[in-house]
């Protein structure tokens, strides 16, 4: 605690004599690794007070790491930070927040059950006063056009106001440096555009700093004044704003490396897609008009509509959050639909009802295994047969010896690691997992397979095994939906890619004809 | 990876757990009994003689555990489900309740009166855990707070019943009565008991057994037990696989309301309170089966020793007296063993979870 403030004082004696003030942030070299991975690869940062900083880049491209670096929740393994033009090092977020360095969080970190203000003053060590918090969250309320009530319950506000009690939070403790995480993926174009007025009142009329990470194009271009731009753990361009355009960032934030990879994969897909035609031509999978709606979560499918013909891979791109999550769990009958309609070869099915997704033919390899993909602790046998049961009861009693005989053909088969297949789920690694999940959902024979980011956390053989999997399903005749956001992955499977954004489908592209440049505008939205 | 040899030692360090806690827990009862002015020896000795040497005693102590283990296998049932039911003392209650319905009102009774009086029985407790089925899945209401609530509407209820003449209080001729009972079952109601070596052991013990074997096989090896199981470990996976919440979850909650029924009609039906239902008939068997099958960890098989131990308990206990022991230093001595009982799977389960969160934070 004393460091800190100590350095504040040099800083400003310092100030003193030099006629222009080092940048708010300086960041020189910053190496973080997570094993073999390096999160972060030598990154240069630098952000001057009174600016909007843009930190553009993909999923896993390395910005939160960077972020939380910044705000004492990791430490690097290399490198250093200046806080103005002081060096400084952020061991912990305490250390962050003396040093006048905040973050308004991705995901809302607020207790519903309590008001705004119980919420804003949360951590508070001090002494509560009531009436002095609640005028002091109305206070910044006003100053800063964050319009709120401070007596409401956070459980009864949207998703843009609960931002804006985030931000209040965040800016309670007036801190200098401002960190926002993605703060539009939840907030209607109109919350958005208010935020983006709120941020530049911030910067202009008080000089502090803020740094919006982000991976839409649109709203680096209209919000920031420089953009820094992350691939793969990288800084790999830093732009001035008004020097700059979306084709030129949208090259930059996806890269040209991809589009060595996709010819030769794609071919095995193709004709196994010409070889089915014919035999079948209405599509195994149709979603027409689907759309989801929440309270809570406001619109997150928006009239989407696709199919998917027998035999053919189709890639889902997309920033996450766009409502793939959703559109997996409609398919795994999880979430209904509020209008629209799933049909597998021409028949509708009931959404939402348990089960009705699975009988029908469509197998979910689901994004999170844990959370709807296998049951931990049961064990490997009893996961391979969880959708299936039928299959191996005799009226009504569980065969346990077939149970045994057919995980074990599935384990021998996919090549799962496991003890025995008695061990219960838990202790196999996660790529063995993904390959009990996937060994489950192609033996009931689907004609339908959801696969949603499939090959994520896993290592570099698991994630070549699961594409050839997935070739090998769609050349038996299977229609393959693959949701994921490794835009490599989806050029080297896909026959026909489609982007997804705000719950909707914005673009088509066939495999052959895949332009990076459009494809990285319209996950932005940009197009 | 191999997973035997960690199950191997966590097995035996769980023993030694067990071993350690108990041995606790009596050397605290020891102290308190002869803090309080009693003689632990004696109190040792006047327990065993009221749970099994003195004459009749044993087969009082097979009465008293045979309802607990019925009440113990449904509670397991709703836990396999992910479902905690807690009200069993008002579902064997309301139980009770129902069965005497037919059991004291139609006479002279027969053995098909007691088959539908314990099927009434067993549907009255059903009906009464099926509110907190309706309130959690049409409002959400916590089933642990609903069912715990409706104990103390159980005790109201039946109450009730044993005020009014066309309900279930007992009409006696000339005299206005004052203790609210039913009347007695009709003798060719009630339920057989077997006399062995001096001891009256009722039919509900070879009952209880045979249902907690017969859910102990359900559970493991029906598909229906698979579905719960599934249910009570990853509600969104059973879901996608096609088990619902509702329906399942339902049914789960009904079935342990019946079990609980099911134990107060053969109490009824065997001679529980002079064969009269009342409102405190219940007699903790709920609590005592709850907790049963929280120290068995929902296990019927478990849960017959453990309904047993908890048996011999409560009826050594009625003979501490007499050994200078406050019979209130009585339901602490329980209350230690329960918690002794507890500790070592709760620190096993503990130490699992970290395991597996390490695992997963290390793989991520």
């Amino acid at each position: 605690m004393a460091d800190p403030v100590s350095d504040h004082s040099i800083e400003n004696h310092k100030g003193g004599g030099t006629s222009v003030p080092p940048p708010a942030v300086v960041v020189r070299g910053i190496v973080k690794r997570y094993g073999a991975l390096a999160a972060c690869d030598g990154v240069d940062l630098t952000m001057r007070a009174g600016e909007i900083h843009g930190v553009l880049g993909q999923n896993g491209a390395g910005k939160s790491t960077l972020m939380k670096i910044l705000i004492g929740l990791v430490t690097p393994d290399e490198g250093s930070i200046a806080i103005n033009g002081q060096d400084v090092r952020i061991g912990s977020p305490q250390i962050a927040s003396d040093l006048g360095i905040g973050m308004v969080h991705q995901h809302f970190s607020l207790v519903d059950g309590l008001s705004v203000w119980e919420n804003v003053v949360l951590g508070e060590k001090s002494h509560l006063d009531r009436s002095a918090a609640r005028a002091r969250v109305a206070e910044i309320g006003e100053r800063y056009g964050l319009d709120v009530d401070p007596d409401a319950r956070v459980s009864s506000l949207t998703a843009g106001q609960r931002q804006r009690v985030e931000i209040i939070k965040c800016l309670r403790r007036d801190p200098k440096i401002l960190i926002f995480d993605e703060p539009t993926s939840v907030l209607t174009p109109e919350e958005s555009s208010h935020l983006f007025g709120v941020l530049r009142n911030v910067v202009k009329t008080e000089g502090r700093t803020v740094a919006l990470v982000s991976h839409k194009l649109e709203e680096v271009l209209r919000a920031t004044d420089d953009i820094t731009i992350m691939r793969d753990g990288k800084v790999v361009a830093f732009m001035r704003t008004n020097e700059t355009d979306r084709h030129a960032l949208a090259e930059a934030m996806v890269g040209r490396t991809v589009d060595l990879r996709g010819g030769k994969a794609r071919q095995s897909s193709d004709s196994a897609l010409i070889a089915t035609e014919h035999a079948e031509p209405t599509p195994v999978l149709e979603v027409v008009n689907a759309s989801v709606q929440t309270k809570a979560a406001g619109v997150q499918l928006a009239n989407l509509s696709l199919s998917v013909m027998p035999g053919e891979i189709v890639g889902i791109a997309g920033v996450e959050g766009n409502g793939q999550r959703v559109l997996a769990d409609v398919l795994s009958s999880l979430t209904a639909l509020n209008s629209g309609s799933v049909k597998v070869k021409g028949r509708d099915i009931a959404t939402g009802r348990p089960g009705a997704m699975s009988k029908s033919g469509i197998g979910v390899i689901p994004e999170d295994r844990h959370d709807s993909g296998c049951v931990l602790d049961m064990s490997v046998a009893e996961n391979l047969v969880l959708a299936d049961q039928e299959s191996v009861a005799q009226r009504g009693f569980l065969d346990r010896k077939k149970i045994t005989e057919q995980a074990e053909d599935l384990v021998k088969q996919f090549g799962v690691s496991c003890s025995s297949v008695d061990a219960p789920m838990w202790t196999l690694s996660g790529g063995n997992q993904q390959r009990v999940v996937l060994a489950r959902e192609l033996s009931t024979g689907p004609s339908v397979l959801v696969a949603a980011q499939p090959t994520r956390g896993l290592d570099v053989g698991a994630i070549e095994y699961m594409g050839e999997r997935i070739k090998q399903a769609a050349a038996d005749g299977v229609g393959v939906l693959l949701i994921s956001s490794e835009i490599e992955e989806l050029i080297e499977l896909s026959d026909r890619i489609l982007v997804m954004y705000r719950g909707a489908i914005v673009g088509e592209m066939k495999a052959g004809e895949i332009d990076m440049h459009r494809l990285g505008m319209m996950m932005g939205g940009a197009a | 990876m191999s997973t035997t040899p960690t199950a191997k030692r966590d097995r035996v360090e769980l023993i030694a757990l067990y071993v350690v806690s108990i041995v606790a827990a009596f050397v605290i009862a020891a102290i308190l009994v002869n803090t309080s002015g009693g003689s632990w020896s004696k109190a040792v000795e006047a327990m065993i003689n009221g749970a099994f040497k003195n004459p009749g005693r044993w087969g009082e102590t097979l009465r008293r555990a045979a309802p607990l283990l019925i009440v113990a296998a449904g509670s397991a049932i709703a836990a396999k489900a992910g479902i905690i039911n807690i009200g069993q003392e008002g579902q064997v209650l309301i139980g009770a309740t129902g069965a005497a319905f037919i059991m004291t009102k139609i006479h002279p009774g027969s053995p098909l009166m007691l088959i539908l009086g314990v099927l009434l029985g067993m549907l009255a407790g059903a009906a009464w855990a099926g509110i907190s089925a309706l309130l959690y899945y049409w409002r959400r209401v916590p089933v642990v707070l609903s069912t715990l609530l409706l104990v103390y509407l159980s005790s109201q209820i039946t109450g009730y019943t044993m005020t009014r003449k066309f309900l279930l209080l007992e009409v006696i001729e000339g005299s206005p009565t004052k203790i609210q009972n039913s009347a007695k079952t009709a003798v060719n109601s009630r339920l057989g008991i077997m006399h062995i070596f001096g001891n009256n052991v009722p039919l509900t013990v070879p009952i209880a057994i045979i249902f907690a074997v017969g859910v102990a096989y359900m559970l493991a090896h029906s598909v229906w037990g698979f579905r719960l199981k599934m249910l009570g470990l990853n509600p969104r996976t059973a879901q996608r696989a096609g088990v619902s919440h509702v329906r399942f979850g339902t049914m789960a909650l009904l079935t342990s309301g019946a079990a609980a029924g099911l134990a107060g009609s053969l109490m009824l039906a065997t001679g529980e309170s002079n064969y009269r239902a009342s409102s405190g008939f219940a007699a903790s068997v709920g609590w005592d089966g709850l907790l049963v099958a929280l120290v068995a960890r929902n296990n019927p098989y478990a849960s017959i020793p453990v309904a047993l131990a908890f048996a011999s308990l409560h009826t050594g206990s009625n003979f501490l007296a007499a050994a200078g022991v406050e019979s209130v230093l009585v339901d602490v001595i329980r209350g230690l063993l329960v918690l002794a009982l507890f500790i070592p799977p709760a620190v096993s389960e503990l130490r699992k979870k970290r395991r597996v969160l390490a695992l997963m934070t290390e793989r991520a």
